[in-house]
């Protein structure tokens, strides 16, 4: 089972790195977007360091949003999930090796560069610290959570949009808490609360999701 | 031995065939034939578990193989329509996570071996998508080589693209695995003549008795 795992996770991540324009794109356009608004908003340092968790982690949320169609969909086009659905162990492991691929592809290096892009909204570093955690276990349940919905919408024409209306409101709860930890540290309540929720979500969406986008993926292929 | 009981296959509101059983032993081959969109892979697919009949069953050794899809499925080799290679990967490395998610650790040599008999050992290392739509398919097929294990075959239009060379190796695989004991299943618009193998034949496009 351990072995499914780690040969599914090492196919998927070699896929990732010989398609690396794919990848740094989802990078690229969170880098983009986030450096966009101070240039729309102004720089009126009070009210950047105010927003700055909340657009982090928007963009973060849409950076993932735009990298859920290659979860599935190429291996769905050449044929090669059927191999993976006929594999003899549980068909969730591998759906569970291909999601943790998907988050080294992109929520990982995604919360290792929010620390640097902090520092354009003038983040005191004990902020930064806390939104780097935050991303750190959240971003996991954004790459869990979308599976579901690029699953469920494998194969559709404008599945693109479609998973997006699908997955845009399971991340809301995400997002506050995700986004409201910063505030609250700057407040003196601490974030810990915040970052126990998050881990919780986390826990949650790991028990659930791979076994509910192995039995969505199941029926694509049907 | 695999049995179908009584298959039924609906797509889309129409219904492609209904009543249909078939029995296959070790040592048989099955050539499942029938005119474009008469249900060929569907069927196939019926029978790998990876589509639902819309009634009747498929049973392995006298169970449901949806009451045991692991085990079934470590006896199970499909090679669809879709090759299943991936583009990005080399022969070589593709084959390598084919075996290797089948629970094999076949050596280099080996690996080398299989594609050797497809003729595609000296394109090993170049990604897949350089080669060309046979050379692709005999990625896929050489798989089967390293899937004498499994006693069940099953194989979507296997002979498509492939000149005369590479079907000639397929069909001494395809003799040497039903000789062995082993069971096949494949859909071909092709003759099939395999020493020693008396294959059976299920044609779709006949007319079957409702029961």
């Amino acid at each position: 089972m351990i072995d499914t795992f780690a040969c599914v996770f090492q196919r998927d991540l070699s896929l990732a790195f010989r398609r690396k324009g794919e990848a740094l794109n989802t990078l690229v356009f969170f880098v983009i977007v986030t450096s966009l608004f101070p240039l729309g908003v102004g720089a009126e340092p009070n009210l950047l360091r105010e927003i700055a968790p909340g657009i982090l982690w928007v963009a973060a949320l849409l950076a993932a949003l735009l990298s859920l169609n290659r979860l599935f969909e190429p291996d769905y086009a050449d044929g090669t999930l059927e191999q993976l659905a006929l594999v003899s162990e549980p068909f969730p492991i591998i759906v569970m090796a291909k999601i943790a691929a998907h988050w080294v592809m992109t929520g990982l290096p995604l919360s290792l560069l929010a620390p640097v892009i902090a520092l354009q909204f003038d983040l005191p570093g004990g902020t930064i610290w806390l939104l780097f955690l935050t991303l750190l276990i959240g971003t996991p349940v954004l790459s869990l959570l979308g599976a579901i919905a690029a699953a469920l919408t494998l194969g559709l024409r404008g599945g693109g949009v479609l998973s997006a209306l699908l997955v845009l409101p399971l991340y809301i709860p995400l997002l506050i808490f995700g986004a409201g930890a910063a505030g609250a540290a700057s407040a003196g309540l601490g974030g810990h609360a915040h970052l126990f929720l998050i881990g919780a979500f986390l826990l949650v969406s790991g028990a659930i999701s791979p076994w509910a986008t192995a039995s969505a993926l199941r029926i694509a292929m049907d | 031995m695999l049995e179908a009981i009584n298959l039924e296959c609906v797509r889309g509101e129409q219904q492609l065939f209904a009543g249909l059983n078939m029995t296959l032993e070790p040592g048989q081959l099955l050539h499942v034939s029938g005119k474009n969109g008469s249900g060929k892979t569907s069927f196939l697919r019926i029978l790998c578990g990876l589509h639902k009949p819309y009634s009747g069953s498929v049973q392995w050794r006298g169970r449901l193989i949806s009451s045991y899809t692991d085990e079934f499925n470590r006896d199970l080799c499909y090679i669809g329509h879709l090759s299943g290679v991936k583009e990005e990967l080399s022969p070589m490395e593709n084959l390598l996570i084919a075996s290797s998610l089948a629970g094999m650790k076949p050596g280099t040599t080996r690996l080398l071996q299989s594609l050797d008999d497809f003729g595609i050992l000296d394109r090993a290392e170049l990604p897949v998508r350089y080669l060309s739509q046979g050379q692709k398919r005999r990625v896929a097929l050489a798989r089967l080589a390293l899937c004498s294990t499994s006693p069940l075959w099953i194989l979507d239009e296997p002979f498509n693209a492939l000149d005369k060379a590479a079907v000639s190796r397929l069909r001494s695989l395809l003799a040497a695995h039903v000789l062995g004991g082993g069971m096949v299943v494949l859909t071909t618009h092709l003759e099939i003549a395999i020493d020693g193998v008396e294959p059976q034949h299920i044609d779709l496009d006949r007319p079957r008795e409702l029961s």
